[in-house]
């Protein structure tokens, strides 16, 4: 068995870590936090160059035609350097829903906009409070226009085109929900950016006024579809967050090693060598969870909605416990805007929310559990 | 990514497979499965004379300690082979616990520093179960601390006199020999006053005395020494040099009762998913899903993390330091979901034994869980592992490390 990456993927992470280094450090995400601008247009464009933004699209479609696993190794490192660019919602979200749902001209126009850096894609989901489920639905369909508002839709406010989940029936069953793919700049819509936990990645408010979208999949299959989208991004994200944590960990880690108190270092005293150490078994867990969501996804296993829930838990949970940790272990300059810990507590507290809460994805890990265990 | 057998796995597995299918005793397979911490006991039968039995089957045909040389009693496996023997022998591998510790440190530490004529007539029967082998490490004055420990060994002639006393001694009771720790010089510090040696636990002068622990078995002893002779050849390693000796013995301990910890969870899942509460199937309850989940997934994540390990052995390398989580985890985990199962119980759930729920199951592992946190080094020493070999912190400050043991002080208040 080979439960790991191989070792092109393990040089390909090497590869988009330098990268990152070089071109997305804390210096760089600063500007985007500081609201200088909306995103890192000069990252973005460098990522299509090398490739990273289409490297699980087919060749066919302007990809590089690798996977996913290669998709993982990047979005590990994406996630380490908190990078302030729309790449979870174009790549994880849009480009999915495209590669699972999309009709030939629908890839042909849009896969490889996104490869080459020039188009931005995003989900539009959420309507207001709630998680995922048909019945959140509001925002209708009616022979190809579409009426409501949605928020928060993430990168909402810098997005090319949206996928949008709209309501098209009413026997209160899924089959309710209905895909549509909306070209953002071609009018029919309002977009506000709403202030958000984490200002790297943008948060916007889209009110869709007779709005013309062309179908995306098959009527009625709409939530079919969402469900796995959901449960790739949550993979995806599983390794932004694995590697969210693992920068939070180093961090903390560092500091310890650093900081002088008391005439010892802090990281010689128990209690903080102790959190460290609870922090490391929670990103250890992640990671593996996480790994075993990638097998899946990229064996398009039977497995997948249960490898998925259990990665987007764990790693949630981790990146969440790593980035307040890495704070408590900094002390009061862990709590100033000078320092970077805050980019990483607010990217895990942000993470943990945009593909639904925990209890959506506990419930989903659950029933699939009951199934496998009555099969 | 894969989960596949190279080639010579997979004819490794079918052939241990089918070995284990024609021998192993399946009349007790079915109970061996329900076991669980706190209760592995057979209802019919001696369990250590069917483990003994199962043993030297395996042995007879070349399936005991796979990993050791041949010449001792063992397979010359690989390690990759060694987790696909117990992936395998599955249940029946319940039947090794009594070997653990003869099996996983005293057989190691042997082989490291016994006299090659010791290693070929000790360890064969050490692999077979027909000699049962204990571990003396721990004293009341010295268990995270294992080098304060004040047994002492005076040398006579060509004999070392040993008097002292050990706890926590698994399996004593039923053991042929052990290996020992003893103090050989009080003036040094104390970690280079130490000494090792194996012996007969038969010999003159040793008491064993059962422990009756919390929850009310005995798994463990007191060991008692007076008087009791040791010939010198039976030393392993220098004087003075046991505190290295030592050091190869629990670097297996942790490493083999780390991958034989349980977490209790698939027994909880079970469980909650047949389980009726007032207002319908507990495994539809909003509250207990969120605790099985998260559960769930600390038990995957162990899977997978031991999953990494294997892949790495497969690969001939060796693991990362991911492992030493496993105890850690497990350990106050299996503790956490027997808590949460008698919690599901309500009142009824302080009844224990025979009349209570699945026969007590989870009563017994609530009452044996505080001792896995503490067994093979307790959860502090596994964060203190974590933190100074994995992430590079400081070590402890250690206010006797310098001091001859002979005046550190023995009590903290007055």
């Amino acid at each position: 068995m080979n439960f790991d990456f191989s070792d092109d993927q393990k040089q390909l992470r090497d590869q988009a870590r330098k990268f990152l280094a070089e071109k997305c450090s804390p210096k760089a995400v600063r500007v985007v936090l500081d609201g200088k601008a909306p995103y890192d247009k000069e990252l973005w464009k460098g990522l299509a160059g090398m490739g990273f933004l289409g490297v699980a699209i087919p060749e066919e479609f302007g990809g590089a035609g690798a996977g996913h696993l290669e998709l993982c190794v990047i979005a590990e490192e994406m996630g380490r350097a908190n990078a302030p660019v729309p790449f979870s919602s174009t790549v994880y979200l849009a480009a999915e829903a495209l590669l699972i749902a999309g009709s030939d001209a629908q890839k042909k126009k849009w896969l490889p906009a996104i490869a080459s850096g020039e188009a931005i894609g995003t989900l539009a989901l959420f309507e207001g409070k709630g998680n995922p489920s048909p019945k959140t639905i509001k925002l209708t369909a009616t022979n190809g226009v579409l009426n409501g508002v949605k928020k928060p839709v993430a990168d909402g406010a810098i997005a090319d085109f949206a996928v949008v989940a709209a309501r098209t029936g009413s026997s209160g069953r899924e089959s309710d929900v209905s895909l549509f793919l909306v070209d953002l700049k071609a009018g029919g819509v309002e977009v506000k950016s709403l202030t958000n936990l984490d200002p790297t990645r943008g948060q916007a408010e889209i009110t869709f006024k007779d709005c013309k979208a062309e179908p995306l999949g098959a009527a009625g299959e709409g939530w079919s579809i969402l469900t796995q989208v959901l449960d790739r991004a949550a993979v995806l994200c599983a390794f932004e967050q694995v590697g969210g944590s693992d920068r939070a960990l180093e961090m903390g880690r560092d500091y310890a090693l650093d900081r002088i108190a008391f005439g010892r270092q802090i990281g010689s005293f128990q209690a903080v060598k102790h959190m460290l150490a609870d922090m490391y078994v929670s990103a250890t867990l992640a990671r593996s969870n996480s790994y075993y969501g990638a097998w899946a996804l990229s064996t398009n296993a039977a497995e997948l909605p249960e490898a998925a829930a259990a990665a987007r838990i764990s790693a949630t949970q981790a990146f969440q416990h790593c980035a307040k940790n890495n704070i408590q272990v900094h002390g009061g300059m862990g709590f100033t805007w000078e320092f970077d810990c805050h980019m990483y507590y607010r990217r895990a507290n942000a993470m943990a929310l945009g593909l639904g809460s925990l209890s959506y994805w506990e419930d989903r890990l659950i029933d699939r559990m009951r199934k496998k265990n009555a099969a | 990514m894969n989960f596949d057998d190279t080639p010579q796995e997979a004819e490794f597995r079918a052939t241990a497979r089918a070995w284990i299918s024609a021998n192993a005793p399946k009349k007790y397979e079915e109970e061996l499965r329900k076991s669980s911490l706190g209760r592995t006991a057979l209802k019919n039968a001696d369990i250590l004379k069917v483990a003994k039995a199962w043993q030297k089957k395996k042995a007879d045909a070349g399936w005991a300690c796979l990993h050791w040389p041949r010449e001792y009693g063992g397979r010359g496996s690989s390690p990759i082979e060694r987790v696909i023997w117990s992936q395998e022998e599955g249940p029946f591998g319940q039947l090794s616990r009594m070997f653990i510790i003869g099996h996983g440190m005293c057989g190691p530490t042997m082989m490291a520093f016994a006299r090659e004529e010791h290693k070929r007539s000790y360890l064969p029967p050490l692999a077979s179960g027909e000699k049962v082998w204990c571990q003396l490490f721990s004293e009341p004055a010295g268990g995270s601390d294992v080098a304060g420990l004040r047994t002492r060994a005076e040398k006579e002639g060509d004999d070392w006199v040993i008097n002292g006393q050990k706890i926590w001694t698994s399996g004593a009771h039923y053991s042929d020999y052990g290996i020992l720790l003893t103090r050989t010089d009080p003036t040094v510090p104390k970690h280079k006053g130490l000494t090792m040696f194996f012996l007969d636990m038969k010999s003159s002068g040793v008491e064993v005395r059962p422990i009756k622990q919390a929850s009310g078995a005995s798994d463990f002893n007191e060991v008692y020494f007076t008087n009791v002779r040791i010939p010198d050849h039976q030393r392993l390693g220098e004087v003075g040099d046991g505190w290295n000796v030592s050091l190869t013995t629990l670097m297996n301990e942790r490493s083999a009762i780390g991958a034989a910890v349980s977490t209790g969870f698939p027994e909880l899942f079970e469980y909650c998913s047949s389980l009726m509460l007032d207002d319908g199937p507990a495994i539809e309850d909003r509250a207990v899903r969120s605790k099985l989940a998260n559960w769930a997934v600390k038990a995957s994540g162990l899977k997978y993390t031991s999953m990494r390990a294997i892949s790495a052995l497969s690969k001939g390398e060796r693991p990362g330091p991911e492992n030493s989580i496993g105890k850690l985890v497990a350990g106050s985990m299996i503790q956490d979901v027997a808590t949460y199962a008698l919690d599901l119980q309500s009142a009824s759930g302080v009844i224990s034994g025979e009349d209570a729920e699945l026969a007590g199951r989870f009563q017994a592992m609530l009452l044996r869980a505080p001792g896995t946190r503490v067994e093979g080094g307790t959860d502090e020493i596994m964060r203190n592992i974590i933190a100074e070999r994995v992430l590079g912190l400081p070590g402890d400050i250690r206010v006797d490390k310098d001091v001859p043991f002979n005046k550190i002080p023995t009590k903290g208040r007055g």
